[in-house]
This record gives structure tokens, C-alpha cells and sequence, in this order.
């Protein structure tokens, strides 16, 4: 159990680097609290399972520190930073027994056997695995594996933290269900910091109490999952969490006015700076109305989930998606949409501005 | 897979079982043949019965073959297998380091057998070759064409020489196969350097370790070029192994019936064991 | 621990390199010079046996005559190959395994047990001393291996690509040619590597099947042992050639090779 500081944190794979391409991760400072459940977020190759390699501490930093309680654990490895990590499919010992596999990590630290038994039969319990305990670890299916692996990370009581990657990747979608909300059970039972590493956001937003995302090497906000979703602060967020993402849409800014498609705009945040090369307006789909007036739309679609319709519509200043509740008459061909003023946000080179 | 009955498939089969069947069927017909008559020449034969058989596996000089023979075998098992597998675990994983050692390593492989056999003969003539005057120079009384000792030792050691490299490749790509994930988790998991090899490597390498073992039995059970070029087999006959003794006595003595005899034992022999083996990798494959 | 890692394989090759560079050596010596004085390098540095080889039909002819039937058996066992180790991946049939089993066997035959047999029916047939008949008799061992070397490969294509080739109106000729064999052509390039290997490295039943008109290098070496006396020079250029081919052919698969052996099939 501990806290977990990273200090502008820089890697690289490669010996000499040119330009930001070049760098894996950038600069990235994070502050994680004692037994908090964390996700991080992000597409393939944003660098999350390289960040998470430098926390269990099978990656050394290129640049900058990871403190563990405020102590530099920077360059000792894996099994003095005592943590777990749960890999994307199933890591396990074909040849030893489900019950072996557990009591791997405890005999390399050299428990009692009496300690072992008692811990293993615990954690056997709790993952239920107990009835499979002498069975061969390899004739297990994938989730039953994973459910092992989870178990070695599980069985030490003395770990600082517990660090998933992508773990339900190779389960079965009805399984992943079951997976999760053990995970999410575990977490409140034994109490311990848990990183969990995911591509898909409703993992993540269930999962984690702070969702970290990343994008291209860099941490571009962390905040529980409302906050993602209301108050995105870079386009990135905003268009990867939600589904569909937020509309983002190119405006003019002049004078402090917000223009888009030759209207005026109100959004939440005020515009104090105007010199960005690029400028755009953040709405999600939900918080868009149809009105008599405002920003003239064409429909263009409308596609029916069950719950909601989502609507592609068309104006000058670009398509905008909208989503609303299934039973909501959607207005044919020509018709107006007004923005919700409390989550409309303007961005200047991507990044909310503030 | 899942494959599908198909009777016409034996169509696409037939080429190699005519090709394989001219080459094997017949001239094993012709072995057979011999096994169970006595040749007086110009095609005149009196049938025997078992009567070579009995003859061979009476015979102390088969006895004598098949105990070098396996010795042998066994020999370069016990160092070809533990050594393969240990320089395959510190090959390099990349770099320009791979190449430089498959390619090195491979040499070996792809001499042909008795040149083999004549290199290593040069190599350790104790006046003119490198190992042999060394050995000497440094105070060994070492002559493999004398002493039988050294006669094994330089057999053993040119066969390690060989073929290790087979297993070294064999290793390498089953180590080359393992998830980096494992490592990891081991690393995590605390396991010591024995523990990963035991518990991860070893596992992992498990089925071509069984095909390198396979392999080097056989080919070493059959081993007839390289010794016969190095030693023929002497001083003595100390190491004229199997087929060293057999062709000897086909077509050294021409005792065409006890020689196909034997060569029909030796055959079995191979086969049995092979058989247990490929049942055992078989075995092996539908647990996995 | 770590940082001697490299020593391993370094002494190792060292080990491999020793034998090869004595036979080099000499190769580059007088006899007289190999059997009278011990050096570490050549004093009198020649290339009179190289010159030799060269010069001499009966010499490299050899090596005319073992790249031939090389050549051919490796075209040979892959071509008949394919078709079976296609069946064998694909089908069930009446006795597919107790076949496959069989034709195993034939890879475990040991070929003293061959030799005597070989001789007296190749010669009936008329094919005594032809490339024809080592090509022939190599297939014994080469075309086991190569169509299992092949199962493997084809195995690890999906049976989709077939369907999906059908489905998309190819006949059965025209989808083995023109899309599943250029998809394991990495496994067709390895099996051809070790067919030539195999069929490069055996002399027991090449010199047996031969006289004259197809004998092997090897085993016009073993001749010069026997009967001109000792002329080491001479034999110590021809196997400093024999490798040759062999590593070239090295060369060309290096990449393949760890490859092929990861299949599992060798």
C-alpha cells in the first residue's frame, strides 16, 4: 500500500532522440493517493503500457523519478518495489498445479509453508478457484488462467500496488462482466492501490475512481469519469470518451466572441487568450437541442441504438452529431439546433482554454 | 483444424509413396530376401530361416557393436543436450550478434560428412594437428590412432562439435517463442534464475527439446561417415559402431545374410525407439 | 553474471571456427610442408592445390556431379512434396497417419542398412552411376522430411483462405499456385534448404551408387586418401570447398532459419 508519485517522467526506446515522435513518454508528473483505484486510458501505442513497465519497474526511465511514499524507487526492480502486475493474456506456469502457481511468489520470498497454505487458501476463495486448486494450471480456459494470474498478484499481502494490463483482453464478453465487477469487489475488500491499464473507456469508467488519459506520450487529464465527460479538457478526451465522441468544430474568434458558421456562440469557459493557430468549439451530442431558432442544420441521418437516435446533420460550419432520447421526434430535412451553454467549451490548439 | 474426409486426397499422396516405396520397399524386400537365405553367388540361394538371426543376436561381436553404439549415443545425448540448451540461453536476443551466430553456428551443419570426418582427422593428428599437438605439447599423451581412449574422445568430441549446434538452433527458436510477458511475471513473481529456466524455459522448449532429442538419437545411433573417415572404426575395432561393423561385414566380407540380419535388428532397434518417442510427442500435442 | 553472457557463445564459435580454419590452413600449404613442420600459419603460402581442383576434370567434377544430384533431389522431394504435405494438412484419408508414421520411418533408416540393396537395385535398373540414382535415393530421407517440414507450414494456414479462394470461383489448380503457394513460400524455402543440406552433407549412399561418371566431391577425396598416399594438401582444399556452398546457402536463409526451426519441424 502506498502512494505513488511520478516526476516528469520522460522514455524513450531509442538511443538518440530527434523530436517528440522519438519519445514513448513525455514529461509526465501524476500523483496517485493510497489505495485508490486509477485507470489509464488511452488508444494502442499512446505509451500507458510503458508508463505502467515504468511503475512495476521493468522499464527505467529515460528521464525523472517514481517515488513510492515519497521514497525514490527509481532504480530497484520489480521485487523490491514489491508490486503486481496482471499481464494482457494470462501468464501461468503450464507445469505446476493451480495451487503451486499460487504459492510461486510467497515460496521465492521465502514464507513458511503453514503461511503459504492459509494465504493461498484465501485468495483461492476469493477468486474461486478453490474446487481447481490441485488441478494442472495449463487445462484451465482463459479466464480461469487469468483468474490465476490475478491470484499471484493478489496472494502477497505486502504489495504497494496492483497493475493491470489490458487484463480482460483474451475473456469472453459475458465473462468480462463477471471479471470486473470481481476486480471492482476486490479493490474495496483488500484495499490496496490498484493501476489499471485499458484502451476501453467503459473498462476504465467502471473500473477506476481517476481516470488518467493519455495521448501521444503525454498525460492529457486525469479526473474521475463525470469530470471526463463533462468537462473534457483537450479535444483528444472529449472525442474518445463518449459514444459518439464530442462534436469538435472549427470557429473564428474575434474580439472575444465566438464565431461559428456565421453564428454567435456562448460557451462555459471564457476566451482570455486568442493568439492559437487553431481554435474550436467542444459540444457533445447529448447536450445539443433541436429549436425553432440558432445554428440552421440539415438531417442528414438518423440511426435508431434502441435507447437513443443519433442524428448527422449538416451546417455551414460543419457536421454536427446529435444524440437524443428514442422517443424524441426528430424534425425532417431542414430545422435549427441550439448548444447547451454549460458544456459548450472552446479550445485553442486542442487543449481547453482557461 | 478440423479436416475433412477425403479419399481423393491419397492422389496428392501418390508421388511421394511411389517415390518413397522404390526406395524403401524394395530395396527392404531385397534385405528381408537375404535375412532368411545363404548366397553361393551367380543367384543361387538356400533358404535358412531364422537362422542369421539367431546368429547376430548371439554374436558377440553384435553384442560388442551394440554396446559402443549405445554408449556412444547416450554420450553426446548427456553432453549435446545440457550444452545446446546452455548456449542458446546466452545467445544474443538481437542485434547484429543474432545473425553472426546463426550463421556461424550453422557452418558445421552443412559440411559434408566425411569432410567432416577428414577435418577432424588433420585436426588432431597428434604431429601435424592442432588439437593433437597442443594436447601433447602441454604434457598429454594423446595419439587417437593408438589408444582407444583418445580414439573416443576425439570421436565424442567431433560429433559434439557437429551437430550441438542442431540443438543450439532448435533451443534457440523455442527460447525465441516465449512471450516477454512471462519473463516479467517471473521477474515480478521473484523467481530466481533457476526457477524462471525450470518453470518457464523449460516448459516452453519442452516440445523441441523432444524433436532435438529425437533427432540427435537418431542420427547418432546411425552414425557411419565421420567416425569411419576419423578412426575406421579403430584402433581395433573400439569404435566401429553399428554401421561402421555393418557395412564391414556387407560389403567388407560380403556375408550378405547375417549382415541384412542385422541390418533388419538395427532397423527395429531405431523404430522402437523412435516409435515410443513419436508416440510421446504425440501425446505431448494433444495435451497442448 | 550478465555482463560474461556474451563469453558463451563466443568460445563456442571459437570452438566451431578451430577445425575449419586448420583445414584452411592446410589447404594452404605444400604436403610437404603439412607433414614435416607444425605452424600455426602457412609458411610457404600456396595456392597450388586450389589450382589443381581447378585444373583437374576428375577433381571438379566432383563438385559438377554433387551440385547435380543435389539440385535435382531437392527439386525433386519439394515438388512431390507439396502436393502431400497439402493432403496430409488438409484431409482425412484411409491410413493418412499410419502413412505419415511410415514415411517417418524412413527418415529413422539408417543408410548402412540401405547401402548393399541400393547398389544391387539401382544396378539392375540400369541407373548405377547416374545423378538420376543418388537424386533417386535421396528422396528416402528428403522427402519425409520435406513433406513434414511442409505439413507444419500449411497447418499453420487457416483453411479460411482455401474456402474463401473457392468461394471466390478459383479452381483447385489455379488457388494452389497462384495463392497458397506464394503464402508459405518462406516454409518452401526452408525445406528446400535443408533437402540441399541433407542431400549435400550424405556420401554413404552417393559413393555407393557411384563409379566414375557421377561421383561426389567427398568422395573423390576419400579416393586421394587411399591411394596417391597422403596428399593433404589437396584434401584439405577440396573440404575447404565443400563448405563453400554450404555457406552460401547460409547466407541466403539466415533469416529463415530460426524461423523454420520455431515451426518445430526440422
Amino acid at each position: 500500500m502506498a502512494k505513488i508519485t511520478l516526476k516528469n517522467l520522460s522514455h524513450s526506446y531509442l538511443e538518440k532522440q530527434n523530436n517528440n515522435a522519438d519519445w514513448a513518454l513525455r514529461d509526465i508528473s501524476i500523483d496517485w493517493k493510497d489505495s485508490g483505484a486509477y485507470a489509464l486510458l488511452g488508444p494502442s501505442g499512446c505509451g500507458k503500457t510503458t508508463l505502467l513497465n515504468i511503475v512495476s519497474g521493468l522499464l527505467k526511465p529515460t528521464k525523472g523519478n517514481v517515488l513510492f511514499d515519497d521514497k525514490d524507487v527509481t532504480t530497484l526492480n520489480p521485487v523490491e518495489r514489491d508490486i503486481a502486475q496482471i499481464f494482457q493474456f494470462p501468464v501461468i506456469y503450464d507445469t505446476m498445479s493451480v495451487y503451486d502457481n499460487l504459492a510461486f511468489p510467497l515460496k521465492n520470498r521465502g514464507l513458511s509453508d503453514g503461511e503459504i497454505a492459509s494465504k493461498v487458501k484465501e485468495i483461492a476463495e476469493m477468486l474461486e478457484l478453490t474446487s481447481t486448486l490441485k488441478n494442472r494450471a495449463s487445462g484451465l480456459t482463459a479466464d480461469g488462467k487469468q483468474k490465476i494470474s490475478l491470484g499471484r498478484g493478489l496472494v502477497r499481502s505486502d504489495v504497494n500496488v496492483i497493475m493491470f494490463d489490458e487484463p480482460l483482453t483474451v475473456i469472453d464478453p459475458h465473462l468480462k462482466w463477471v471479471l470486473r465487477s470481481k476486480l471492482k469487489e476486490l479493490h474495496q475488500k483488500i484495499n490496496r492501490t490498484m493501476i489499471y491499464v485499458t484502451h476501453d473507456q467503459t473498462e476504465a469508467l467502471t473500473f477506476a475512481d481517476q481516470v488518467v488519459v493519455m495521448h501521444e506520450g503525454q498525460i492529457v487529464q486525469t479526473g474521475t469519469p463525470v469530470e471526463l465527460f463533462e468537462k473534457p479538457k483537450h479535444t483528444f478526451v472529449g472525442h474518445f470518451i463518449g459514444s459518439p465522441g464530442m462534436n469538435i468544430l472549427p470557429c473564428e474568434i474575434k474580439n472575444g466572441e465566438v464565431n461559428f458558421g456565421g453564428q454567435k456562440i456562448s460557451s462555459h469557459n471564457s476566451i482570455k487568450k486568442s493568439n492559437f493557430s487553431k481554435t474550436q468549439i467542444g459540444i457533445r451530442p447529448e447536450f445539443i437541442n433541436f429549436s425553432k431558432e440558432g445554428i440552421p442544420v440539415k438531417i442528414k441521418r438518423v440511426s435508431n441504438t434502441g435507447r437513443h437516435k443519433i442524428i448527422d446533420t449538416e451546417c455551414t460550419g460543419g457536421k454536427i452529431k446529435i444524440l437524443s432520447n428514442a422517443s424524441t421526434e426528430i424534425p425532417s430535412g431542414s430545422t435549427h439546433v441550439t448548444f447547451n451553454k454549460k458544456f459548450t467549451y472552446i479550445y485553442g490548439d486542442n487543449w481547453i482554454i482557461e | 483444424m478440423n479436416k475433412t474426409i477425403n479419399q481423393k486426397a491419397w492422389l496428392f499422396v501418390i508421388p511421394v509413396f511411389v517415390l518413397v516405396a522404390f526406395n524403401a520397399a524394395i530395396p527392404l524386400m531385397t534385405v528381408v530376401n537375404y535375412s532368411f537365405q545363404e548366397t553361393f553367388g551367380n543367384n543361387v540361394f538356400a533358404w535358412e530361416g531364422t537362422r542369421w538371426f539367431k546368429q547376430i543376436l548371439l554374436s558377440e561381436r553384435f553384442h560388442a557393436a551394440l554396446g559402443r553404439q549405445i554408449a556412444f549415443t547416450f554420450i553426446i545425448l548427456l553432453i549435446q543436450i545440457p550444452l545446446g540448451i546452455g548456449i542458446a540461453l546466452t545467445m544474443p536476443k538481437k542485434g547484429w550478434g543474432v545473425p553472426v551466430c546463426l550463421i556461424l553456428m550453422s557452418m558445421p551443419l552443412l559440411i559434408p560428412w566425411n569432410v567432416v570426418g577428414a577435418m577432424w582427422n588433420i585436426f588432431a593428428l597428434p604431429d601435424i594437428g592442432f588439437l593433437g599437438y597442443t594436447l601433447n605439447a602441454i604434457g598429454f599423451d594423446y595419439n587417437f590412432t593408438q589408444q582407444p581412449g583418445d580414439a573416443w574422445f576425439t570421436t565424442i568430441l567431433m560429433d559434439v562439435w557437429h551437430w550441438t549446434s542442431l540443438v543450439v538452433l532448435l533451443s534457440y527458436a523455442g527460447l525465441n517463442s516465449i512471450q516477454p510477458a512471462y519473463y516479467q511475471a517471473a521477474e515480478i513473481d521473484g523467481a530466481s534464475r533457476w526457477a524462471t529456466f525450470r518453470y518457464i524455459e523449460l516448459p516452453k522448449m519442452k516440445k523441441v527439446l523432444t524433436l532435438a532429442i529425437l533427432l540427435r538419437f537418431m542420427d547418432s545411433f546411425m552414425i557411419y561417415t565421420e567416425p569411419f573417415v576419423l578412426t575406421g572404426g579403430g584402433p581395433g575395432n573400439t569404435t566401429a559402431f553399428l554401421s561402421i561393423d555393418l557395412v564391414k561385414m556387407a560389403l567388407g566380407q560380403f556375408d550378405l545374410g547375417p549382415a541384412a540380419a542385422m541390418s533388419l535388428i538395427y532397423f527395429f532397434i531405431v523404430l522402437l525407439v523412435c516409435w515410443v518417442f513419436y508416440n510421446l510427442m504425440m501425446k505431448n500435442e494433444a495435451q497442448s | 553474471m550478465k555482463k560474461y553472457k556474451w563469453l558463451v557463445p563466443t568460445l563456442y564459435i571459437v570452438f566451431l571456427m578451430l577445425p575449419i580454419y586448420w583445414l584452411i590452413n592446410m589447404s594452404f600449404k605444400t604436403t610437404t610442408e603439412i607433414i614435416n613442420t607444425y605452424s600455426l600459419w602457412p609458411q610457404k603460402f600456396t595456392t597450388e592445390n586450389y589450382v589443381k581442383i581447378f585444373t583437374d576434370s576428375t577433381w571438379y567434377m566432383g563438385y559438377v556431379n554433387s551440385i547435380t544430384y543435389t539440385v535435382f533431389n531437392t527439386i525433386l522431394s519439394v515438388a512431390a512434396a507439396l502436393p502431400a504435405a497439402y493432403a496430409f494438412s488438409r484431409y482425412k484419408f484411409l491410413g493418412d497417419k499410419h502413412l505419415f508414421f511410415w514415411l517417418l520411418t524412413n527418415r529413422m533408416a539408417p543408410p548402412a542398412v540401405f547401402a548393399l540393396p541400393f547398389f544391387q537395385f539401382y544396378s539392375s535398373v540400369n541407373l548405377f552411376d547416374t545423378h538420376i540414382a543418388v537424386a533417386l535415393s535421396h528422396c528416402l530421407f528428403n522427402i519425409p522430411l520435406a513433406v513434414w517440414i511442409l505439413e507444419g507450414f500449411m497447418s499453420a494456414v487457416p483453411k479460411e483462405l482455401d474456402e474463401t479462394a473457392y468461394v471466390d470461383g478459383y479452381s483447385f489448380g489455379r488457388f494452389f499456385f497462384k495463392i497458397f503457394v506464394p503464402t508459405i513460400a518462406a516454409g518452401i524455402g526452408i525445406t528446400m534448404f535443408f533437402c540441399f543440406m541433407f542431400s549435400w552433407v550424405e556420401l554413404l549412399l552417393a559413393k555407393t551408387l557411384t563409379a566414375t561418371a557421377a561421383k561426389p566431391i567427398a568422395a573423390t577425396m576419400t579416393r586421394t586418401a587411399s591411394t596417391s598416399g597422403y596428399e593433404l594438401g589437396l584434401l584439405a582444399a577440396a573440404g575447404t570447398l565443400t563448405i563453400i556452398p554450404g555457406a552460401i546457402v547460409i547466407y541466403f536463409v539466415k533469416n529463415y532459419i530460426a524461423k523454420g526451426f520455431a515451426m518445430g519441424r526440422v
